[in-house]
């Protein structure tokens, strides 16, 4: 059984693949079909985020399962320029390009858990696990 | 991937496809806007049924579409936004970014919408 996928994220169509794989694996574990869309918004959000601001890097998606507790994790990793102020990036609305300035906030809400990371210069990980009720 | 574009009467229909990637949304925008010139169309019907994330940048290019189509004196549905999209968009904040373009449940709401609204005079002849 599949329990870890790695995928190399650098473009658009890349976006729509580990979509995909995210919906299998969380479908896997007994996730409802509104979570699934919930789990590859969110996914989306960050996956376009490591294409548009690093031009690529990685997403980690991994099933977990505790006793009888399920839930899957997104990592999304890039050695990017990094987040100057994380703060500020987490607040709805806040855009250094031109988008909505929602992915990030709004990952966040669609999740149950979640922590960024950020250096200047160094990158961007992002770890957000939501769990199956 | 192309993004098929039906023409019903003074209509165009775009149905968006799952797999669609960022690029085949910004064709679609270019195509839309250059056949409501063509064929003078009153109306565009964007049917998101089969997409299965509605994420920032899909909204931001739906929203930019209808405003563009609306330049060129046409009005836009957004139709088939399902409950689980409805849902993730309102979490996402994504909700009060699509204010000002009409939507509706399904191609015959749209289309009924679209019609009153020329029946009413507000669409081109
Ligand atoms: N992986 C990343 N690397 C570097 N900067 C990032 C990264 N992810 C986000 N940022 C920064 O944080 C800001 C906020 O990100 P967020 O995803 O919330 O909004 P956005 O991408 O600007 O717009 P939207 O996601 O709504 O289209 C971005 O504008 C960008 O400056
Ligand atoms: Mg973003």
């Amino acid at each position: 059984m599949t329990d870890v996928v790695q995928i190399t994220v650098r473009s658009d169509a890349d976006i729509i693949l580990v979509r995909q794989q995210a919906r299998m694996l969380a479908k896997e574990l007994g996730f409802s079909s509104s979570d699934l869309t919930l789990i590859a918004t969110a996914l989306s959000e960050l996956a376009r985020n490591i294409v548009e601001y690093a031009r690529q890097g990685e997403i980690v998606l991994s099933q977990i399962r505790q006793g009888s507790r399920r839930g899957i994790t997104i990592i999304a990793r890039d050695r990017g320029p990094g987040i100057a102020d994380i703060e500020r990036a987490m607040l709805d609305g806040y855009s250094t390009g031109k988008g909505l300035g929602l992915g990030l906030p709004g990952a966040k809400r669609l999740m149950d858990e979640f922590e960024i990371t950020s250096s200047l210069g160094q990158g961007t990980t992002v770890k957000a696990t939501k769990w199956a009720r | 991937m192309n993004t098929s574009i039906l023409k019903q009467g003074p209509y165009l229909i775009a149905i968006l496809q799952a797999g669609q990637s960022d690029s085949d949304l910004l064709q679609l925008q270019e195509t839309l806007l250059e056949q409501v010139g063509r064929f003078r169309s009153r109306g565009v019907i964007l049917d998101v049924t089969l997409l299965d994330v509605m994420d920032s940048f899909a909204t931001r290019t739906l929203r930019g579409i209808a405003q563009a189509v609306s330049l060129r004196g046409a009005e836009t549905v957004i139709v088939g936004i399902r409950p689980e999209i409805a849902f993730a968009m309102v979490q996402l904040g994504l909700d009060t970014r699509l204010s000002g373009v009409l939507t509706a449940l399904d191609l015959e709401e749209a289309l009924a919408i679209l019609n009153r609204r020329c029946r009413e005079g507000m669409c081109r002849d």
